[in-house]
């Protein structure tokens, strides 16, 4: 993966035209671009335009980088724009401007029945633990999780669902994600918080150890 | 001061692992969670949740799509 520190050598070789650090560009940054791109819009194709688009557009605008953020950043950016753009034709996207809106974050991310009422000696605590899931060594994701982790993600709101790709499908920094996003590090974390917590509820009845006799969600 | 409930507990996971919680926050969240093993069990369930996403292998770009933009590259500096 490129690191900013090399940031320079790459833009220069870009703006040279050397086509081996295009192609290498192209191969380590793709991959991530068509996961981001296919949270603004329906479709593998309309994401893989997208992600062209990007490319293009990176193609002939490399002179306008500045180097006020990353390569990477700018990149992004590019294609967060370009992405939304035809998320708008798609009608998928929502702006990003009403991010954080109270109907967004309607109440707690567990069910409140999974702990303990008011009338209870020991109120907000769990009626029942989490089931345990099989231990990570012992538990290799196999085709039905992913399959589940897709269904779980697609089934996220479109905020939640482009920061949790970001950070945990892509590995970005929260920094960065900020940055790409025009978020602040609070609404980030609300959004990958409901996102991971969404996620975790929606794989815990196929990652519970079969030897636990009570399945998670269940009081 | 209080101790936190599990339920509490559990909106705070996310903060707690991304560094953001007040120092007095922090030592409540570390007490619950060394007295409360479904507390335990939800965090780790939790992080696995997050390192396991960084785990599913992705589509890249098709071939045909990638020497479609390695072309336009080259012809945009021909």
């Amino acid at each position: 993966m490129v690191t900013s520190s090399t940031d320079d050598a790459i833009v220069a070789g870009v703006r040279s035209g050397d086509e081996a650090v295009f192609a290498q560009l192209l191969n380590d940054w793709s991959r991530s671009m068509l996961l981001l791109a296919r949270t603004f819009v329906s479709t593998d194709a309309s994401a893989e335009e997208v992600v062209q688009d990007t490319w293009l557009a990176v193609i002939g605008g490399i002179d306008r980088f500045e180097g006020r953020s990353s390569l990477r950043t700018w990149v992004y950016r590019v294609l967060v724009n370009t992405a939304k753009k035809r998320g708008l034709r798609e009608s998928r996207t929502v702006p990003w401007s009403s991010l954080a809106t109270a109907d967004e974050f309607p109440g707690p991310t567990l069910e409140s029945a999974l702990f303990r009422d008011a009338t209870d000696r020991y109120p907000g605590h769990w009626r029942s633990f989490p089931a345990q899931w099989r231990s990570p060594e012992a538990m290799v994701l196999d085709g039905e999780v992913r399959t589940q982790v897709r269904t779980a993600i697609d089934a996220l709101p479109e905020r939640q669902r482009i920061v949790i790709t970001l950070r945990d499908m892509m590995g970005h920094s929260s920094d960065e994600v900020c940055e790409m996003l025009q978020v602040t590090g609070a609404n980030q974390r609300v959004l990958l918080h409901r996102a991971r917590a969404a996620v975790r509820t929606h794989l815990a009845p196929y990652l519970t150890d079969g030897s636990s006799a009570e399945a998670d969600g269940v009081a | 001061m209080a101790d936190l409930t599990c339920q509490e507990f559990v909106e705070l996971v996310t903060d707690y692992l991304e560094g953001a919680l007040d120092e007095d926050t922090t030592t409540r969240f570390e007490q619950h969670l060394a007295s409360c093993p479904g507390c335990e069990t939800y965090l780790n369930q939790m992080k696995e949740t997050a390192s396991r996403l960084g785990e599913i292998p992705t589509e890249t770009l098709s071939e045909e799509m990638q020497s479609r933009l390695l072309a336009a590259f080259r012809d945009f500096h021909r």
